[in-house]
C-alpha cells in the first residue's frame, strides 16, 4: 500500500494547500506597504491604521456585532427548546411537525430563505403595519430563524448522552422539571450550549445574502459592505480586516479545542 | 438572576411548560420560516407593477368585492426565455455536481489521513479543517480572488519564475469557480467522511492485507463500501447549497457563469421584478426537492442505526 499512501498524502497535501494558500498569502500582503497582492513593496501597518479610521466599516462592523449577539441569543434559547423537545418528549403530537420545519431550514437556500422572509416582512407591515420598514430588528428575527435549526442540531447531540438517572434522582426526590433543568441539564450541556451560541453568533456575522434582502437603509452589515467594496476591486483594508478576523476565530477555536482536550484528558484520568 | 426565573417557572404547572417548549419554536419557525415560502408561493402567481410593494395582491377584497390576480405568467416567462433560465439552471447543477465530486476528490484522502493519524496529530489536523470553517467565507473568496486575479499572486509568482509568459485567466471561469467552491465548502465533506472513517475497523484491512488483498482491492471492497454513508452524507452537505450559490458566481465567476442564485439576484436588485424572482426561487426549491427529501431520509435512518459516542458529540 507504499503508492497509495504516497497519493492520499499528496492529494490531502493539496487540499490543505487550496484551504490555506489564499488566507496565508492574504495575512502577508495586508501588511505590504503596496495596494498590490502581488507585489511586495515593503512592510507597512498603514492598512491597519486605516481601517481603524474608516467609520463605514467600523460602524458597520458594530451593527454586525449587535445583530450576532441578539440573534444567537434567540437562536439558542430556541434551539434549547427544539433539542429538549426532541430529545425529552418522546412522541408529542406535532413531533413530525417540528422535525420538518426545524430541519427544512437547514438546507434551504440562502437567497431563497432571503428573499421569501422579505415578502413576509413586506406583507406583514401592509397587514399590522409592522415591521415598520427593515432594519436591525429584522436581520436579528431573520438570522435567528435559521440559527436556531443549527443550535438546535448542537444540543441535541449532547442532550441525548446525557445520563437520564440523575434527572430521574432528582424527581424522585421531589424536584419539578423547570428545576431539574436549570439546576442539573442546564449546567452539564452547557458546553454544547456555548458552542451553539457560537455558531449562530458566526452564521450571523457572515451572513452576506439573507441580511442583503432583509437590511434596511442604515443597517448595512459587515458582510454587505465587504460585498460591495470586493465588487468593486481589490482594497487593501479588506486585507487587514480579514487578518484581524482570522487570527480572532483562530484564538478563539485552538483555544476552545485545547480546553476541551483538556476536559477530555482529566475525564479519562478520574474515570 | 436565573434563581428568579427559577422560580417562577418551579410554579408553572409542568404540562404547560412542555407544551409551552414545543410551541415556541413551532410557531417561530411557522411564522418566519413557513409562511415566508408560501408568500413566495403566492407573489410567484402575482404579475409586477410600478410601485410599493413592486407587485400586485393575489387576492383581496376591493370596493367591487373579492378580486384575485392570479397569472401564470411568471413561469410561462421562464420557458418563453429557456435560455436565459434554464441554462443557468442547468449550469448550477452542472457546477454543483462537479464541485461535489472535487470536493470529494481532495477530502476523501484528508478525512482517511486525519483518521489515521495518532490522537494528537488528529486534533491538530481537526482544528485545521475546522478553523476556515468558522471564519467568513465571503473574506475566504475575497482571498481567493486576490490570488488568481491577473496581476494576482499566482500570475506574479508564475512571471517571476519564467513559467508563464503573459498572465492567465483565472478569473470569471469555470476554474475560478470550482475554486471558491472547493475553498467554501471542503470542511463540509470533509467531516462526515471523517466521522465514518475513523470507526473503520483496522483490523478488517490488516486481515484483507495479510490474505493478499492489493490496495486497489481492499479499498473496492472494503473502504469504498463501509465509507459509503459518508461519502452520501458530504456529497449532499456540499451539492444542495452549492446549487444556490450567490457569492461565488458573483464574485469569481464571469457574465457568462450564470447561476439561479445570481440570475434571481439579479431579478430582484436589479430588475426589480420580484414576482419572476419569486417564480426562480419556486424553481430552486423543486429543482433541490429530490436531494433535500433524499438528505431527510438519509438524517432518519442515521439517527436510530447510530449509536451515540460521548467523545464525538463532544467535540461536535
Amino acid at each position: 500500500m507504499g503508492r497509495m499512501n504516497g497519493l492520499v498524502l499528496s492529494l490531502g497535501a493539496l487540499g490543505f494547500g487550496i484551504l490555506y494558500l489564499p488566507i496565508i498569502i492574504m495575512v502577508i500582503f495586508s501588511f505590504n506597504a503596496g495596494k498590490l497582492v502581488s507585489v511586495w513593496s515593503g512592510a507597512s501597518l498603514k492598512w491597519y491604521a486605516g481601517l481603524l479610521e474608516n467609520d463605514q466599516l467600523l460602524s458597520a462592523f458594530g451593527t454586525s456585532l449587535l445583530i450576532a449577539v441578539w440573534a444567537a441569543t434567540i437562536a439558542t434559547i430556541f434551539g434549547i427548546c427544539i433539542a429538549v423537545a426532541f430529545v425529552r418528549f418522546g412522541n408529542f403530537r406535532s413531533r413530525l411537525a417540528l422535525s420538518a420545519i426545524a430541519s427544512a431550514p437547514l438546507v434551504m437556500p440562502e437567497i431563497v430563505t432571503g428573499l421569501s422572509m422579505l415578502l413576509l416582512f413586506i406583507s406583514m407591515e401592509s397587514l399590522f403595519g409592522w415591521p415598520s420598514g427593515r432594519g436591525v430588528d429584522t436581520i436579528i428575527i431573520a438570522h435567528a430563524t435559521f440559527g436556531m435549526c443549527f443550535a438546535a442540531v448542537v444540543i441535541q447531540a449532547r442532550l441525548r448522552d446525557f445520563d437520564m438517572a440523575i434527572e430521574e434522582a432528582a424527581a424522585d426526590l421531589g424536584a419539578t422539571q423547570p428545576f431539574i433543568f436549570l439546576s442539573i441539564t442546564l449546567p452539564v450541556i452547557a458546553p454544547a450550549v456555548v458552542a451553539a451560541w457560537l455558531l449562530a453568533f458566526t452564521l450571523s456575522f457572515d451572513d452576506l445574502v439573507i441580511a442583503s434582502f432583509v437590511s434596511g437603509p442604515g443597517s448595512s452589515t459587515l458582510p454587505i459592505v465587504i460585498f460591495s467594496k470586493v465588487r468593486l476591486g481589490v482594497t487593501p483594508e479588506i486585507n487587514a480586516l480579514a487578518t484581524v478576523m482570522i487570527v480572532v476565530v483562530a484564538v478563539a477555536v485552538i483555544g476552545a479545542s485545547w480546553a476541551i482536550r483538556r476536559r477530555l484528558s482529566s475525564r479519562d484520568q478520574n474515570q | 438572576m436565573v434563581r428568579g426565573i427559577g422560580k417562577y417557572l418551579v410554579n408553572l404547572p409542568a404540562v404547560t411548560g412542555r407544551r409551552l417548549v414545543i410551541a415556541l419554536p413551532l410557531i417561530w419557525l411557522a411564522v418566519f420560516f413557513f409562511l415566508p415560502l408560501v408568500e413566495t408561493l403566492q407573489v410567484s402567481f402575482t404579475s409586477p407593477r410600478r410601485g410599493i410593494p413592486p407587485y400586485e395582491p393575489l387576492w383581496g377584497i376591493g370596493d367591487d368585492g373579492f378580486f384575485t390576480n392570479f397569472t401564470t405568467g411568471n413561469y410561462a416567462l421562464l420557458l418563453q426565455y429557456w435560455s436565459d433560465y434554464f441554462g443557468p439552471a442547468f449550469n448550477s447543477i452542472k457546477l454543483a455536481f462537479f464541485s461535489t465530486l472535487v470536493c470529494l476528490l481532495f477530502a476523501y484522502p484528508m478525512a482517511w489521513w486525519i483518521a489515521r493519524s495518532n490522537e494528537k496529530w488528529r486534533t491538530i489536523l481537526l482544528v485545521l479543517v475546522m478553523l476556515p470553517f468558522w471564519t467568513s467565507s465571503l473574506l475566504r473568496i475575497y482571498a481567493l480572488i486576490g490570488l488568481l486575479n491577473p496581476n494576482g499572486f499566482i500570475n506574479a509568482a508564475g512571471l517571476w519564475l519564467g513559467l508563464i509568459d503573459a498572465p492567465i485567466q483565472m478569473m470569471q471561469t469555470d476554474f475560478s469557480i470550482y475554486m471558491g467552491m472547493v475553498l467554501t465548502y471542503l470542511p463540509l465533506m470533509i467531516l462526515p467522511l471523517y466521522a465514518v472513517m475513523v470507526r473503520l475497523d483496522a483490523d478488517l484491512l490488516d486481515a484483507a492485507a495479510d490474505l493478499g488483498g492489493s490496495g486497489i482491492q481492499i479499498f473496492r471492497t472494503i473502504i469504498l463500501p463501509l465509507t459509503l454513508p459518508g461519502i452520501i452524507a458530504g456529497s449532499l452537505l456540499v451539492f444542495i447549497p452549492a446549487v444556490g450559490e450567490f457569492v461565488i458566481p458573483a464574485l469569481l465567476g464571469g457574465p457568462d457563469q450564470l447561476m439561479m442564485g445570481k440570475v434571481l439576484w439579479t431579478e430582484f436588485f436589479r430588475n426589480r421584478d420580484w414576482p419572476v424572482a419569486s417564480a426562480i426561487a419556486m424553481l430552486l426549491l423543486a429543482i433541490l426537492t429530490v436531494p433535500i427529501i433524499y438528505a431527510r431520509y438519509q438524517d432518519g435512518r442515521d439517527a436510530v442505526a447510530e449509536t451515540p459516542n460521548p467523545k464525538q458529540a463532544e467535540a461536535g
